[in-house]
């Protein structure tokens, strides 16, 4: 058995965000912010229904005081789940703010994070909560972020490798992203690139397997325990550990 | 960071869930079903040029286990030979650590489809003997189903039906020839640990397996112990009812069918109630006698499950017999004509 579907360490954003250690809660924060601005401003966005320049200060001023105050000290992951807990952080933060509105001026003492809040703007009617609600479009935002995360580095790692190639396939092949042009096929494709069919299906594979990797490390790194990892990769990847 | 639109993270989604074909002879061409243990994909065998299909596992935490599990399905469906059951072509290991096996690529429609369809009823009887007759074969080689329900049968063009998707079988006892040892599958998924007694791990475990409510009570207690033949006779029965009524049976006492419709034959009803009762004594002994009886009930025969009144087996003889029923009331008539006739 040459399976290799799950990272073998266990290195936990989340629990280091709590921890004592001041580089790995540093280290923690980055990764921490990294996956979770796009959906906090989002959710911001439609559960306050706030303007985006607001919304925009609100996330800076939220992740700032996240960070200046360790909420993340307070998480138990007998009590929720993680992003259970964020969002009651995110609700109660916003909440004080709007109360004491006019505090938080764009900028507002906080910290200012390096986040593309255009990007974060894209696409966002399309992305209105669905019948299940804000918590649903919460979970959705995460995912949708942790692939865009692990997507990134699929191409980082694939480009350092000297594997252009496997990353056009994989472009050109799973992110085909036109409804009015179809999917071009293997052959399409081995023929553009001048390599055989089951070359196209072994460097997808090689980029698949690859991706997969890359994103339940990255889940990994964004669940608190081991429990919640099993539970997240069969309930967010449809990944199922029976 | 680029925002991914829905499309472009459910097109990544299917990636990661696609088992990893590289190396092999197997070229994917799309997912075709689910099934009990993983998904189901149509690709082409590029050695031979022809469709087949490929089920594998999902990813999982515990490769082993599912690797045990999918072989013995494997074994189990290689070793009933049967036109209604659909034969197994490969079975490995694909390089991302899925198990996986192919068989013959199966075109039609499940049964349920086929139901929604409205076949005439004696059209849907003969379908579920043939179903019956498979089982029967099952059976009959120490292999019990047990998760029989319309979305696993499929229904060719020609009336020809195939049972699949054998993943939570049990094998009661080894029938294969030459068994100085246990064949793999009889020992399957509890080979892990050489002491445990000869019975399925989920078995042991009393896990409960099935799909209510095609599920027999038995299955649904988790009492392992006492799942047997019949409780794959439940499941017909349950399908029998799907087949008269439109809707599989209520959990509980379900509802006789003729309460649904009061056009269902009593004798048709009896089969049905007799093969779902509660109690596995009290079901048929075998799929093969199920099958009779609705043979009988086809051919206008009694059935076992029902004892009929004088008028009932009046009626149905006339049903039966209506062409001589006719010849001797057209002669009783030409008779009495005659006599009328000689008589004025």
């Amino acid at each position: 058995m040459h399976g290799e579907a799950f990272p073998p360490t266990h290195v936990s954003a989340i629990a280091a965000l709590g921890g004592d250690d001041r580089k790995e809660r540093a280290r923690a924060r980055e990764v921490f912010a990294a996956a979770y601005w796009a959906p906090v401003y989002r959710y911001i966005r439609l559960r306050w229904n706030m303007p985006a320049g607001e919304t925009e200060d609100l996330t800076q001023g939220f992740f700032a005081e996240a960070f200046g105050k360790d909420f993340f000290r307070r998480y138990d992951p007998a009590r929720a789940r993680f992003r259970t807990f964020l969002r009651t952080c995110i609700d109660g933060f916003v909440a004080n703010a709007v109360k004491s509105a006019g505090r938080l001026k764009r900028g507002g003492g906080a910290a200012i994070l390096p986040f593309d809040f255009s990007e974060a703007e894209r696409n966002l009617g399309a992305a209105e909560p669905g019948e299940n609600g804000v918590e649903e479009y919460f979970e959705r935002e995460f995912i949708r972020s942790l692939f865009s995360l692990a997507l990134d580095d699929l191409r980082t790692t694939l480009l350092e490798r000297g594997r252009e190639l496997y990353y056009r396939l994989f472009e050109q092949y799973v992110l085909h992203d036109d409804a009015m042009t179809p999917r071009p096929s293997y052959r399409d494709l081995a023929a553009e690139h001048g390599i055989a069919v089951t070359d196209v299906t072994n460097h997808l594979a090689a980029a698949r397997r690859e991706f997969r990797r890359i994103l339940l490390e990255k889940l990994r790194g964004l669940t608190a325990s081991d429990a919640e990892f099993r539970e997240e990769a069969r309930g967010l990847l449809g990944i199922d550990p029976e | 960071m680029k925002t991914l639109s829905d499309r472009t993270l459910r097109q990544l989604r299917e990636a990661i869930a696609l088992p990893d074909l590289s190396g092999t002879k197997y070229r994917m061409i799309r997912p075709i079903a689910a099934g009990g243990m993983g998904e189901v994909y149509l690709v082409e065998d590029t050695a031979l040029e022809r469709r087949v299909a490929l089920k594998a596992s999902g990813i999982t935490l515990f490769p082993e286990e599912l690797a045990r599990r999918m072989l013995r399905e494997a074994r189990i469906v290689a070793r009933l030979e049967h036109p209604s059951i659909v034969p197994v072509h490969d079975v490995g290991m694909l390089p991302d650590g899925r198990p996986f096996f192919t068989m013959k690529y199966v075109q039609g429609s499940s049964l349920d489809e086929y139901i929604g369809t409205s076949p005439p009823l004696p059209d849907l009887l003969r379908t579920f003997h043939r179903i019956c007759e498979a089982v029967a074969f099952a059976h009959a080689h120490g292999v019990i189903h047990r998760d029989l329900k319309p979305g696993n049968i499929m229904v060719g063009r020609f009336g020809e039906v195939l049972l699949m998707d054998w993943g939570i079988a049990k094998v009661l006892r080894d029938f294969s020839e030459n068994s100085a040892e246990p064949a793999a599958d009889t020992v399957g998924m509890e080979d892990a640990s050489a002491t445990s007694p000869p019975e399925n791990m989920d078995t042991a475990r009393g896990t409960v397996l099935g799909t209510p409510p095609y599920m027999s009570p038995e299955q649904a207690r988790g009492d392992a112990a006492h799942v047997d033949e019949r409780a794959d006779i439940h499941a017909l029965g349950a399908i029998l009812y799907v087949m008269l009524t439109g809707g599989p049976p209520a959990s509980g006492p379900p509802a006789p069918p003729r309460q649904i419709d009061r056009t269902i034959p009593h004798r048709l009803e009896a089969i049905c109630l007799k093969a779902i009762a509660p109690a596995p004594e009290q079901r048929y002994d075998t799929a093969a006698t199920l099958g009779e009886d609705v043979l009988r009930f086809l051919d206008g025969l009694p059935v076992s499950a029902y004892r009929e009144n004088a008028l009932e087996k009046g009626m149905r003889w006339a049903a039966r017999n209506s062409f001589v029923l006719l010849l001797i009331l057209a002669y009783l008539l030409m008779r009495l004509v005659v006599f009328l006739a000689v008589g004025n």
